[in-house]
């Protein structure tokens, strides 16, 4: 009989969504979680580079014959070489390896490169101008799409808004900086040690870059410092690190980032801006949007923000533009694009909304048809985020008219995502002694996949958690994919829950015997393997386990697979509380509001500090973070953590969750809950800075400048009015 | 600028400084500082080759030949292997590097370890024995207020040396004085949440 592989019911269920503390806690808490940054490998070297200057460049000429005889310097190495074109600033040129940092960063000093400028563009916010964008090399028209008939629309609609929004390019600012440590036990193995969002995947890309079978990569990493999506993939530093460590004769080679190449080279979220047009009846029915966008992916252009977001508008015209410039490399940055559409979108609906004289929060349930197929999700999330912000009995117009400079206001925002389990592979083995064993090329990237795996295993297999070894981080074990896009949980708790239940019959198939009974009579609960109803035939897990003689059990896990485990597809609803002191323009967040469905939930304290996480790095793009380019210089100004301003502890004001749950969400499986909260955020506190203060602010992130800017305009209009 | 010249700061004035003049002229391998004379004191200067450094870290004493110019955190996690604190922005920025020296928050990037010779330094390895937590870590473990974990160090010695200080705090307290360090994951909720817990309120993870 085939096994029917299903997720227990919620009564059935011992660990499974139950709160457990993050069983790497400890180990990071106490300082003693070791990450790539922290190694310090026997003869290790250091290595450091010299960087391009410029935006845009040509290497015209390479003197690195001081840096070579400096004592200490163990290799030098082009990494663009003489005639090699530089796309931004900061890119490397030439690396050296010293016996220590100090001395690297001397021999750096001790090279001298010449270039040749090339133009550079680095700004974007600025409209191109369609015709001529169309012409240019800074542009490429991305998308020119048409859907019903948006003039008919227009025509028919009572109410039309018009509005200018926009999100600037981020980056992600990892704390853990890029970086990895190389060397080569022997000419025919390398053994990376590499902060990583994709330790599977990492041997691969790196034979291909050096020319070198992946089968003799060894690639292991046990804590990474932050990812968001800069760390799919290899990066030059990696690269570099192997090519040094095999000059200097297979020694070593450290080659992590400084903070300030972190931030202008490590990784970029493309902007995006866009013109937009709404029409709507008086009733709020919604009939047509009209955008167009622009934006920057870097000099590969890039891809157009998925707009209108998450609506369903039934006549559309949209026209995407990317400016190709010089800022950086566009990387995937939690949730990609996803932000940037919500913030286009619901700006201009809310701002629509305004028009009508309607409540956000009716205009929406009344379109909400247009949300399909997560209208009925939406829908209940509404509801519950209403009450948890107490929005229709606190919600006002807007333009806050009580008296004094601090005026109050309410937003709120829809997201979507994917978020279905990638492939995996696992394997899980029970010793004869009782001892389990888990196996697993994955990696935790912060986000609780250890602990998840240990709940789901220890559920099935009815022990406790700290009972069960599990080993992941590792290339040579069987392998994961790379944790992006919310796909990991998916992935490593439907794979684990298959081998867990196959290991856990095959361990009944020995044990059925002694307990004279059928294997599928058997159940394995709190420690114990027993006949169901009759608890009285049980061994301990320990007792089972020896039946096993001298033979250990195997099972191999895999995702996708038999059983619908995992899915795909989230809403969620967020609502923004805020102050705005329309004297210094400093906006303040009171409370935000999280409703999130993610499926059936295994680790709810994970799963929450996952939603909690983004809603604290939505207010830091919110209000906070930006790239700024000098387009004289072609450098990023704010280069160092200073300037380029997170969220402190003292920003992030009152912050609820709420994880959708029980029947209509648990049948659904497992979904990733990692990007989809990072959406709204930026999208809800614009909006209730609109709310309070009674005008748009048009670009994120919402600086005193950029909100006082909107309001002498206002006033100015309003004078001239 | 001549009537600068006679302002005596804390260090060396200027027109002391032209006085100056080499006791000993050390051979570039001898260990150990060159002796100046400054005004008719001797002064010691080190550098800028390497030079005996000692520091008392978790209680232990760690000795190591470092150029002056290393760092405290440089010299913590390259030559100790003393690595809970984290490597970040190494300006005095983020607090990633938070120890305490001599019961005081320090941003070891911006202490020089020759400077730290002498001072108790303590680090979040050192809180407690191996396989032990000390309670301000533990209450960061029940609060869930690490996610990647980069930041946590750094903020276990902070929060230690701002309980230590303020074991009664306030909300308004307690935003400044974890306001030097900085999460990109955001456990912001958790680390309240740690803080409440500890000074007797409680877990509420989440609240303002």
């Amino acid at each position: 009989m085939a096994t029917d592989y299903k997720w227990p019911a919620a009564d059935q269920r011992t660990m499974i969504g139950k709160r457990v503390n993050r069983v790497d806690g400890p180990v990071k808490a106490s300082g003693r979680a070791k990450y790539t940054y922290d190694l310090v490998r026997p003869n290790m070297l250091y290595a450091q580079s010299v960087k391009c200057p410029y935006a845009h460049a040509k290497v015209t000429k390479i003197d690195s014959s001081a840096a070579e005889k400096m004592p200490g310097v163990v290799a030098v190495l082009p990494i663009n070489d003489v005639g090699k074109e530089i796309f931004w600033a900061g890119t490397d040129v030439v690396a050296v390896a010293a016996v220590d940092e100090p001395t690297a960063r001397d021999a750096v000093r001790a090279i001298k490169v010449e270039y040749e400028q090339l133009p550079h563009l680095v700004l974007d916010e600025k409209e191109p101008d369609l015709s001529e964008a169309e012409k240019s090399e800074w542009y490429k028209v991305a998308l020119k799409e048409t859907s019903g008939d948006p003039a008919a629309a227009f025509q028919q609609s009572e109410v039309v808004h018009e509005g200018y929004y926009g999100s600037p390019v981020i980056v992600h600012c990892c704390l853990e900086s890029h970086g990895s440590i190389a060397e080569w036990p022997d000419s025919d193995h390398l053994f990376m040690h590499i902060s990583t969002q994709n330790v599977p995947g990492i041997a691969e890309q790196l034979g291909k870059a050096i020319d070198f079978p992946a089968s003799n990569i060894h690639v292991h990493q046990d804590h990474v410092g932050g990812g968001f999506g800069s760390k799919l993939g290899l990066d030059p530093w990696g690269v570099a690190s192997a090519q040094l460590s095999k000059k200097a004769g297979g020694k070593p080679v450290k080659m992590m980032l400084d903070r300030k190449p972190e931030l202008e080279t490590a990784g970029c979220r493309p902007s995006a801006y866009a013109r937009v047009k709404v029409g709507a009846k008086k009733d709020g029915t919604l009939l047509a949007w009209e955008s167009y966008s622009w934006g920057s992916g870097g000099v590969g252009g890039g891809g157009s923000p998925p707009i209108p977001y998450v609506w369903k508008i039934p006549n559309q015209q949209k026209q995407h533009v990317n400016v190709v410039n010089n800022i950086g490399p566009s990387r995937a940055w939690r949730a990609p694009n996803h932000p940037q559409a919500c913030v286009l979108t619901m700006c201009a609906l809310d701002d629509l909304a305004a028009k009508l004289n309607m409540d956000t929060f009716d205009f929406v349930k009344k379109n909400i048809d247009l949300l399909d197929p997560r209208s009925k999700i939406y829908s209940e999330e509404l509801d519950v985020a209403d009450k948890l912000m107490g929005w229709k009995t606190r919600w006002h117009p807007r333009g806050d008219k009580t008296a004094g400079a601090v005026k109050q206001g309410l937003g709120l925002a829809l997201h979507t995502w994917g978020g279905r389990g990638h492939n995996s592979n696992t394997d899980l083995t029970i010793h004869p002694d009782g001892s389990v064993e888990v196996k697993m090329g994955t990696q935790d990237i912060g986000t609780g996949t250890r602990t998840s795996i240990l709940q789901v295993v220890s559920d099935t297999l009815g022990i406790p958690m700290d009972q069960i070894n599990l080993q992941i981080g590792d290339n040579t074990y069987p392998r994961d994919s790379a944790s992006g896009g919310s796909s990991t949980i998916g992935g490593v708790s439907s794979a684990n829950f298959r081998a867990a239940t196959d290991a856990k019959n095959q361990l009944f198939a020995k044990v059925a015997p002694a307990l004279n009974a059928q294997p599928n009579e058997l159940e394995s609960v709190d420690g114990r393997v027993r006949v169901a109803g009759d608890h009285n035939r049980s061994l301990s897990w320990k007792e089972a386990c020896s039946k096993l003689g001298a033979t250990s059990i195997t099972a191999h896990g895999t995702n996708p697979g038999e059983g619908d485990l995992t899915n795909s597809g989230v809403g969620g609803v967020q609502m923004a509380d805020v102050s705005v002191d329309t004297e210094t323009g400093i906006v303040k967040i009171n409370k935000m509001v999280a409703v999130q469905d993610c499926g059936l939930v295994i680790s709810p304290k994970q799963a929450e500090s996952q939603v909690l996480g983004a809603m604290i790095m939505g207010v830091s793009y919110a209000l906070y973070e930006e790239k700024v380019m000098d387009q004289t210089t072609g450098t990023m100004l704010n280069s160092n953590m200073d300037s380029y301003r997170l969220a402190g502890l003292g920003d992030v004001g009152e912050l609820v969750v709420h994880l959708m749950s029980g029947p209509g969400y648990d049948e659904r499986g497992v979904i990733g809950i990692g990007e989809p909260p990072t959406v709204s955020p930026g999208a809800a506190i614009s909006n209730a800075v609109a709310n309070a203060i009674g005008v748009r602010v048009p670009f994120l992130p919402l600086t005193p400048e950029r909100v006082l800017e909107a309001l002498e305009k206002a006033e100015a209009e309003g004078a001239r009015a | 600028m001549s009537d600068q010249e006679d302002v005596k700061g804390p260090g060396i004035s200027r027109r002391s400084f032209l006085k100056i003049s080499a006791l000993t002229t050390s051979a570039p391998l001898v260990l150990g500082p060159t002796v100046l004379e400054v005004e008719g004191q001797e002064v010691h200067v080190y550098g800028p080759g390497k030079t005996p450094v000692t520091l008392n870290v978790n209680g232990k004493r760690l000795s190591a030949n470092l150029e002056p110019r290393v760092t405290l955190l440089d010299a913590l996690r390259e030559k100790f292997e003393v690595t809970g604190p984290k490597r970040v922005c190494d300006r005095g920025l983020c607090g990633a590097c938070t120890v305490m020296m001599d019961n005081k928050a320090v941003y070891a990037c911006s202490v020089l370890a020759i400077d730290a010779q002498g001072k108790q330094i303590v680090t979040t390895d050192g809180l407690a024995p191996e396989g032990k937590l000390h309670p301000v870590s533990a209450a960061f473990v029940d609060n869930d207020a690490q996610q990647c974990g980069f930041c946590t160090p750094g903020f276990v010695m902070a929060t230690k040396a701002f309980l230590d200080k303020h074991p009664n705090a306030t909300k308004e307290d307690l935003h400044r004085g974890l306001g030097g360090n900085f999460c990109r994951c955001g456990t912001y909720a958790g680390i309240k949440g740690a803080v409440a817990q500890l000074s007797g309120g409680g877990q509420q993870k989440g609240g303002a």
